[in-house]
């Protein structure tokens, strides 16, 4: 199995997520993450898809997807030619005692504090998935109370745009 | 199915429109009012369907079409299948509509089975006011959550002013590209709100594009491969029937004399009188057809999609064979067997290309040569023809081919046979002979049993001057035969020949062959051992129709002709026959196609000479198992 990011480009409309959704998990494969949200353009989204899956599932996924009326355009986007981000929010164990220590960590990996308690540290970290994995292995010592993450969004390099091309119906 | 002169961007060019439809000057009228002159517009002339709460306006206005004849079904069900024979018998859209919650719920099978079989179609369904939508509303169900995964598309609308589109792009998806089922909810607000229909409406299909004309590189491509062949064979499947391209077909065929297998969803795409034609491949095909794929070396796939019951074990399928695979659906394309040439593109026009190109090669002096081939294929189709054993006469049955053999015969190619699923579905598409396209409509896909009534039915509006004969099960037509009370009012006299063998046949005989003939809850007790529960010949006659039984041999033709002769009522005939009678030849599920077997543990007695003569020795296995005569086979099967 292998990672694979899909840029999808739909119809703004509602159940179209559903949609979706159901397609992948009726075909059998897994979700490991997905974003949505409007684009530049109010009338088309883009969904960010990560899936697992082997190189001849993942092209009749991409063939399923361009079978459903709603979607306009289905890219996969590779990890070299592509920027690729997470956000993620970890509520941290940090009391007097470790509290200089976790803020190191917060610095090294460029994260911010975004809430501060007596007993604990609210961070936001945002970067690519081994980026805020690394994160996690060295703040895993002082204890994760709690953790929430954003599906994964990307974008290809360079000045070329999807959406152009999508609404140009090429 | 697809118009190849449809504009870009997958709308219909502003000629088509002009052509399929009627402008409308803007008028003030309800929603009801609107979708009532939608489906006018669209040309439609029936519609399937029970009113309800929900799709109460609609049914209102449509009191007063005089264009629109909306048949009263029994069941949803009922008028599902009725739309999909009506558009599987003409290549037109069928309408069925429905209420909201249950009356959507039952349309639900026939919806998936129009997906699967290709069919286009368009359901109407009501839906609870918009306001109550979320509520678990008295009738509500999420009809559109639930058909997601089995239409091509769905819509739910909740404005009186959406509906013209929504109505004309229904149309369009279900129609074009590869067809198939498109749900249309509509509130029962948006039914009942004051709106303005104009037509036409603009469609506003951007993600929808299918691509029909094929590339023309790929075309070359195959062309070659076709010349460069030694043992070509065209695995041919519905995509032919729904593309209407028997034709095409045919001029292909004869130009290039390579042999021909009609996948179930193709019988009639070429004619079985051909020479050339091998039958039908698969678990229940002719040896011929299912040998000549495995030994080919070069497969011509228009329209098909390498289904299980047709592969068998799929990693021993035609192990030698390069795959030229055209569809219009390019999920299909290398889905379960590689394709080594992908085309995609409409059949019409794939094997009007494909000839084009052939014959131009032929020009150049590139001509195949198949001759050994032709003759080893045709070897084939002389030693193991389709044949069955009597039953003992001691069981006073009939032979449910025997039967099917002779209805067919006395019919005639220009009726049209419609089956329900199982035993007799088989043999209805063995030992029928198919002439033409759209001769033969039956569930492929899902397998659904109970459609052969209902879509008998909607074939027989579509095409009232034809013979309609449903050939159906004692299981199956339990499932659907109110409607009998649908055609009897509606005056729609079809045919209906029930293969009562008193038991769920196909599922007895997998229980014969594989669970040591133990037959748990397959006997239906509909002719065995005396009990008739219920007697079909009078229950078609509580419906009005006239019931007849037939018992013996010597009765059938005169039954047959009896039942030919009755034109102002349907027609149910209750053929007693044989319950042990089985569907051979038969490949086992799961096992290669190299095993199949023409009677239980017989396999074909391959000639001595055929084998040698086989170019990799792989007919050794073939070799030596004793079998009987290949006309009528010996062994327990019959």
């Amino acid at each position: 199995m292998s990672k694979h990011t899909l840029s999808v480009l739909v119809e703004n409309k509602p159940g179209v997520l559903a949609r979706i959704a159901a397609l992948f998990s009726r075909r059998g494969f897994n979700i490991e993450s997905l974003a949505v949200g409007e684009t530049e353009h109010p009338e088309i989204s883009r969904m960010t898809v990560v899936v697992d899956v082997e190189d001849n599932p993942l092209e009749q996924v991409t063939k399923q997807l361009n079978k459903l009326v709603e979607v306009l355009k289905v890219v996969e986007l590779e990890s070299g030619s592509a920027v690729q981000r997470q956000v993620m929010l970890i509520k941290v164990r940090a009391d007097a005692a470790t509290r200089s220590q976790v803020l190191e960590m917060v610095q090294m990996f460029r994260a911010k504090v975004v809430d501060v308690a007596t007993e604990s540290l609210t961070i936001e970290a945002t970067g690519n998935s081994d980026k805020l994995r690394a994160l996690l292995e060295v703040l895993d010592p002082y204890g994760v109370k709690e953790l929430v993450q954003s599906g994964l969004v990307a974008i290809g390099r360079g000045p070329r745009s999807i959406t152009d091309r999508a609404l140009r119906g090429s | 199915m697809s118009d190849p002169q449809a504009a870009p961007g997958g709308a219909p060019s502003p000629a088509q429109l002009a052509q399929q439809t009627r402008a409308k000057a803007p008028v003030s009228v309800t929603g009801a009012q609107s979708l009532v002159l939608s489906l006018e517009a669209m040309e439609v002339d029936t519609v399937f369907g029970i009113p309800g709460g929900a799709i109460l306006p609609a049914y209102d206005p449509l009191l007063d079409s005089v264009q629109v004849r909306h048949i009263l079904v029994r069941h949803e069900q009922g008028a599902g299948h009725a739309a999909e024979g009506y558009a599987a018998a003409t290549g037109k859209v069928g309408v069925c509509m429905a209420t909201s919650g249950p009356g959507a719920t039952n349309l639900v099978t026939a919806i998936a089975d129009a997906h699967m079989d290709s069919v286009p179609m368009v359901a109407v369904t009501g839906q609870v006011n918009s306001a109550a939508i979320g509520s678990d509303a008295f009738q509500e169900a999420d009809i559109r959550g639930i058909t997601m995964p089995i239409t091509k598309h769905n819509y739910l609308v909740t404005k009186a002013e959406d509906i013209p589109r929504v109505i004309a792009e229904a149309f369009h998806i279900a129609s074009t590209g590869r067809p198939g089922p498109v749900l249309v909810d509509i509130s029962k607000d948006a039914l009942q709100a004051r709106t303005t229909f104009a037509w036409p409406p603009r469609i506003d299909l951007p993600g929808y594009r299918p691509v029909t004309r094929p590339h023309a590189k790929q075309i070359r491509e195959a062309a070659r491969l076709i010349a460069a062949a030694e043992r070509p064979i065209f695995y041919i499947g519905g995509g032919v029937i729904r593309a209407a391209a028997s034709a095409e077909l045919r001029r292909f065929v004869e130009l290039t004399q390579i042999p021909v297998v009609t996948t179930l969803m193709a019988r009639g795409a070429f004619p079985d009188s051909h020479p050339l034609h091998l039958g039908m491949p698969g678990m229940h095909g002719s040896v011929s057809a299912v040998t000549g794929l495995q030994k080919s070396d070069l497969i011509i796939c228009i329209g098909a999609r390498f289904d299980d019951r047709v592969t068998g074990q799929l990693s021993t399928f035609a192990p030698e064979a390069t795959v030229i695979h055209a569809d219009i659906d390019p999920a299909e394309i290398s889905k379960n067997r590689h394709a080594d040439v992908p085309i995609v593109g409409d059949c019409k026009a794939v094997l009007a290309d494909l000839a084009d190109a052939v014959d131009a090669d032929m020009e150049a002096g590139h001509v195949g040569d198949y001759t050994a081939w032709r003759e080893r294929v045709a070897g084939w189709k002389s030693s193991f023809p389709l044949g069955w054993t009597d039953p003992p006469p001691s069981e006073a049955t009939l032979a449910p081919q025997y039967v099917l053999q002779r209805l067919g015969a006395i019919a005639g190619p220009q009726a049209t046979y419609v089956a329900g699923v199982g035993q007799h579905q088989m043999w209805a598409a063995q030992f029928v002979e198919y002439e033409r396209p759209n001769q033969w409509l039956n569930s492929g896909g899902l397998g659904t049993m109970g459609y052969a009534v209902p879509a008998a039915m909607g074939a027989k509006v579509a095409e009232p001057e034809r013979v309609v004969w449903a050939i159906d099960g004692d299981g199956c037509f339990q499932m659907t035969n109110q409607e009998l009370a649908t055609c009897v009012i509606n005056n729609i006299p079809i045919k209906v020949a029930v293969i009562n063998n008193s038991s769920l046949g196909m599922v007895r005989q997998w229980q014969t062959l594989f669970y040591n003939e133990r037959y748990s809850n397959t006997d239906l007790h509909t002719s065995h051992k005396g009990e008739r529960i219920p007697d079909f010949v009078m229950l078609a006659e509580a419906y009005g129709c006239v019931g007849l039984r037939c018992e013996r041999p010597e009765d059938v033709d005169a039954t047959i002709h009896q039942a030919m002769g009755i034109n102002d009522r349907p027609v149910v005939i209750d053929f007693v026959v044989h319950r042990d009678a089985m569907v051979w030849p038969m490949v086992p599920a799961g096992v290669s196609n190299d095993l199949i077997q023409v009677a239980k543990d017989t396999a074909p007695q391959w000639d001595r000479e055929e084998s040698d003569a086989s170019e990799h020795d792989t007919d050794a296995d073939h070799d030596g198992i004793p079998s009987g005569s290949h006309r009528r086979h010996e062994g327990e099967g019959y």
